[in-house]
């Protein structure tokens, strides 16, 4: 099972950190979003896995550790919190400087492709 | 506490020219010279307990967790810098009194000196290495101040800019050392580090920290190769160049040589570098003195020379060697301000400095001229003058040295050879000035200055000559005093008297006073042979590099800095691959030992939807909807795996966050396009392929190592206390509200900000209303859907009802503040959704922003509330109560804690929703100007 976690993890952070390497600002967030699930999970699987071990008292036997899953928990909620900032933030930009690329400037190249057309 | 007042006198008096502007300038002048006045008597009341070999200690504790204190030390030679300091300080104001124009801005001269004043005193008394580094800086700002004082010139600028340059750049190497010194010894208290030189001497970083201090010494005291700004200085009024350039500032850097003589000398390593460094600026300086026609470029080299005389003192290492660089240090404050301030009353005077004009002004100033040569006889050693005594001892310790082995005589040929130099520029100034025909091309005839502009000249020259005469009753006890403050044990013994019989220093000084005429008569040919030499001129030369280095540091600068977010990320991750990948290399095998758990049917299927969900994300990416929607089944199965893996409060927040994330992303579309232009050529996406697997590699294995590596957490701990101390059996929600309730509060600060700064954010955006879709069809007409509004309204209620259950029960179950939140704002949002916002607006008019406001109050205020029980901050209570019909209920203050979190959480979350869809209506936040 760890095998196929740790799988996951690396699979979701390569995602991530593929889509935040584009130039627009919204796959950057898809890959923001993307990220955040893998250090969370990250985080989340550094207090081991456990099935059936809720950290609520008199319901089980052992169970699972409750600081990676508190520290995981406001993490989430913040997340959201800078996600949302970033969106606003590309949009902002988008408003004011007419494009979505993350240097808030089209790249040479592009530009002269474009004029070329 | 009187050591206290000595350093703030004259900072309170740095104010009092300012205030006393207006009056005359003589009025001024008093008013100024009274603090530093009110602190040498205060100096001076100490004297008897110093020069009895006691000391005087101020300490005030500041941050000391940091060793941050205000210590203050006045001992021997604390006392005698403070000495010189705030007496040659007294003889420089009465002095600029008379020397500055009615143009200069007198206030402003007097308020920089005052604060030069305080930084020089600062230094010496400071007990503190990073309160006396404070200082020494300040004393770097101050004389940038002062050097620039006549900003209108640009040669002052450029001189300033020089000199603040190097002896900043020399302040950095010293702060280092300082932090270094303090690492090792544990402390930046003066005396435990000066009594820890074991200790530091036989640590690894001794060489480190040894090169850094000296780098900060020879930067301030212009020793070789740093000696160049000095007479760049010489832009600077007189009264500055007598005070900083002969007497107090260029002597720091030899003061920290003395004060951490105790600490840091004994070594080879010491001994080498600083009595190399004090012997090369002794003859370069003494050399290049006697070809200045400048009078201030002369005593600028020939300071430089006795500056390097004093260090080659401090790194002989014999046993009276400090004594005599001591001697030497108030000596050559004494002849050489003299000689400054008589400069200054013959340019004053005369209107020139260029000794190929100045001739013959015996006739036209005699008095000052007598003056003159008394310093400048004491400046070349003259027997019976207070020069001639310390260059005696200077002159018989080189012959007990043993510093270059069996090569150790040149150093006292040398110094003969310096010595001879030293007379004959002092014959210069003394002759070239004052005789030698007469004046050339003066613009003014010269005459002698206002009487009182002499004082200072006079009493700094008749204590050259009572020195000289009566050298142990006068200074003595202050050698004395100094000595034993440097001198780790006892002092040796030492005679201070004038006639020491026939031997070697003697022959030595007379050799000096023969060579030093023979060369200054024949200097013709010297000067003929000087002149073919290439001319360099430190300042252009100086500038030149700075302005490369400049270039280079910006053309790096430009290249690190290149604007684009893509390459500071793919630099960021190849460092992290260096710095993660590097170690695991190291690791035989990733398993840690710990069994792995068996993998059943759901957790598979889960995993594998996950995986595929993730893939078409990033296939589809340039299709943003159905990336959205992809992205959307990832975030779900994350959340099935924190059911699954036993994180219930995990599974509900990321299945809210989830839904507010993506109805979020769904709204930014609307304002964005909706496609992904192709831009990338495909070795770009090879490249980032690679980097994010590589990552991906890195981040999966250490997490694989992770979990399967045995551990023993420190949550055993809140398992055990969460229901006796929190009373709670919800470990994860009495971790968040009381364990680390701090954190929560940051963490929902930090939430709230962030709603706050999106809302800003809004404000006055240009407004755009895309009329149609990305493949240009018009948006629906039918607004909003009967069907789901209907739905959501009946749901409103039952959501808000889920909500306020699971806030309740959080602290015993699953749920809590959080949770609650989200779900309440996810049922709002539905409204916004299915009805618009003007439809809620007008069913519920709150501004969100007071929200979160009152949602941080709450749980501040619950913080606050354990003070009025004498308790910490945010320290929980408990209790159980037999209510009537409600039977056994447990009250607990944490429950008002999450009720703060529950309403920031709210607030936060359409405070960001709301803002952005308002954003296509005509409630869209406008930016309001409040008076």
């Amino acid at each position: 099972m760890e095998t196929l976690v740790a799988c996951c993890i690396g699979f979701l952070t390569a995602c991530g950190i593929f889509l935040m390497l584009r130039g627009r600002t919204f796959p950057v967030m898809l890959g923001l979003t993307m990220l955040s699930y893998a250090v969370n999970l990250f985080i989340f699987t550094s207090g081991r896995l456990t099935l059936r071990g809720a950290a609520v008292l008199g319901t089980s036997e052992q169970y699972a550790d409750p600081l990676p899953q508190a520290l995981v928990l406001t993490a989430i909620v913040i997340g959201f919190a800078m996600t949302a900032f970033l969106v606003i933030l590309a949009i902002r930009a988008r408003a004011d400087l007419g494009n979505d690329h993350v240097d808030g400037k089209l790249p040479d190249a592009d530009v002269v492709r474009k004029e070329s057309r | 506490m009187t050591l206290l007042w000595i350093l703030l006198l004259p900072l309170l008096g740095s104010l009092v020219p300012v205030f006393t502007a207006r009056w005359n300038r003589s009025a001024c002048a008093l008013a100024t010279a009274l603090p530093p006045a009110f602190a040498l008597m205060l100096l001076l009341y100490h004297a008897d307990a110093i020069l009895a070999g006691g000391s005087v200690r101020f300490f005030q504790p500041w941050i000391p967790l940091l060793g941050l204190d205000i210590t203050l030390i006045l001992d021997g030679l604390a006392f005698l810098f403070a000495l010189l300091i705030l007496g040659i300080g007294l003889l420089i104001i009465l002095y600029a009194r008379y020397y500055l124009a009615p143009r200069d801005s007198m206030p402003r001269f007097y308020a920089y000196l005052m604060l030069f004043m305080t930084a020089m005193l600062g230094i010496v008394l400071s007990g503190n290495l990073l309160q006396l580094w404070l200082f020494w800086e300040l004393t770097s700002i101050s004389s940038f101040l002062l050097i620039s004082f006549w900003w209108h010139k640009a040669e002052a600028r450029r001189g300033a800019r020089m000199a603040l340059t190097v002896t900043g750049a020399g302040g950095l190497a010293l702060l280092a050392a300082f932090l270094l010194i303090g690492q090792l010894v544990g402390s930046y208290d003066l005396q435990q580090v000066l009594a820890s030189a074991e200790l530091i001497q036989q640590h690894a970083w001794y060489p480190l920290i040894l090169v850094l201090f000296l780098l900060g010494c020879f930067t301030k005291s212009a020793q070789f190769p740093f000696h160049f700004w000095l007479p760049n200085a010489m832009a600077a009024p007189t009264p500055v160049s007598a005070y900083l350039h002969s007497a107090t500032m260029v002597k720091a850097g030899i003061f920290l040589l003395a004060r951490f003589y105790p600490a840091l000398s004994g070594t080879e390593l010491w001994f080498v570098l600083v009595s190399i460094t004090g012997l090369a600026t002794l003859l370069i300086g003494a050399y290049l003195a006697l070809f200045k026609h400048d009078l201030k470029g002369l005593l600028a080299y020939s300071t430089i020379s006795h500056l390097g005389l004093i260090t080659l003192l401090f790194g002989m290492g014999t046993d009276l060697a400090a004594v005599a660089g001591l001697f030497h240090i108030i000596n050559h404050a004494t002849f050489k301000a003299s000689l400054f301030m008589a400069a200054g009353i013959i340019d004053h005077e005369s209107g020139s400095r260029d000794m190929r004009k100045l001739n013959g002004l015996w006739q036209f100033m005699p008095i000052t001229a007598t003056l003159a040569m008394v310093a400048a006889a004491a400046m070349a050693g003259v027997p019976l003058l207070n020069g001639f005594l310390s260059k005696e001892m200077f002159f018989a310790e080189t012959l007990h040295q043993h510093l270059l082995g069996s090569l150790s005589w040149v150093i006292p040929v040398l110094a003969t050879v310096a010595g001879v130099f030293s007379v004959a520029y002092s014959m210069r100034f003394i002759h070239d000035v004052f005789f030698n025909g007469q004046p050339k091309g003066l613009t003014k005839t010269p005459h002698e200055p206002p009487r009182y502009m002499r004082v200072p000249v006079e009493v700094l020259v008749a204590l050259c000559i009572l020195v000289g005469l009566f050298p142990g009753y006068l200074i003595g006890d202050l050698l004395q005093a100094a000595s034993q403050a440097v001198l780790p044990g006892e002092v040796p013994y030492y005679s201070l008297a004038i006639w020491h019989g026939f031997n070697l220093p003697l022959l030595m000084s007379v050799l000096a006073l023969v060579g030093g005429t023979l060369i200054y008569v024949n200097r013709k040919h010297l000067f003929d042979f000087q002149n073919t030499l290439p001319d360099v001129d430190a300042l252009n030369s100086f500038e030149r590099g700075v302005k490369q280095f400049a270039e280079r540091c910006s053309q790096l600068y430009q290249w690190l800095d290149s604007g684009s977010l893509q390459r500071y990320m793919t630099l960021t991750l190849l460092s992290f691959i260096l710095l993660a990948g590097l170690p695991l290399t190291d690791l035989v095998t990733l398993w840690g030992g710990r069994a792995e758990l068996p993998i059943d049917a759901v957790n598979a299927t889960g995993a594998t939807m996950l995986l595929i969900a993730a893939f078409a994300t990033v296939v589809w990416h340039r299709k943003r909807v159905v990336a959205l929607l992809m992205i959307s089944v990832v975030g779900l199965m994350v959340s099935i795996a924190f059911t699954r893996f036993s994180a219930p409060d995990l599974a509900l927040t990321q299945l809210s966050v989830e839904v507010v994330t993506i109805i979020l992303l769904m709204l930014a579309l609307f304002f964005l396009p909706h496609k992904t232009p192709k831009q990338s050529e495909s070795s770009r996406v090879v490249r980032d392929l690679s980097v994010a697997s590589m990552v991906g590699v890195i981040v999966g294995s250490l997490s694989y190592a992770l979990m399967t590596r045995p551990f023993n957490s420190i949550s055993d701990f809140f398992i055990t206390n969460a229901k006796t101390g929190g009373g709670g059996t919800n470990v994860v929600n009495v971790i968040l509200v009381d364990f680390r309730g701090f954190d929560t509060l940051g963490e929902i600060t930090v939430l709230g900000i962030a709603s706050l700064g999106i809302f800003k954010l809004l404000t006055r955006i240009p407004l755009f209303k895309p009329s149609s879709d990305g493949d240009g069809r018009p948006w629906a007409l039918e607004r909003h859907s009967l069907l789901l509004s209907t739905v959501s309204q009946s749901l409103l209620p039952l959501a808000v009802m889920v909500s306020i259950y699971i806030f309740f029960r959080g602290h015993n179950l699953p749920g809590g503040g959080f949770i609650a939140g989200l779900v309440t704002a996810v049922a709002i949002i539905l409204q916004y959704i299915a009805q618009g916002v003007d439809w809620v607006k007008a069913r519920m008019n709150v501004e969100y922003q007071r929200v979160v406001a009152v949602g941080l109050l709450i749980a501040l205020a619950t913080g606050a509330a354990s003070w009025l029980f004498n308790r910490p901050f945010l320290t929980s209570w408990f209790d159980y109560f037999d209510l009537p019909v409600l039977g056994k209920l447990e009250l607990a203050s944490a429950i008002a804690f999450d009720l703060g979190v529950y309403v920031t959480v709210v607030g936060s979350t359409l405070l960001i929703l709301a803002s952005l869809g308002k954003m296509t209506t005509s409630h869209r936040p406008v930016h309001k100007e409040t008076i």
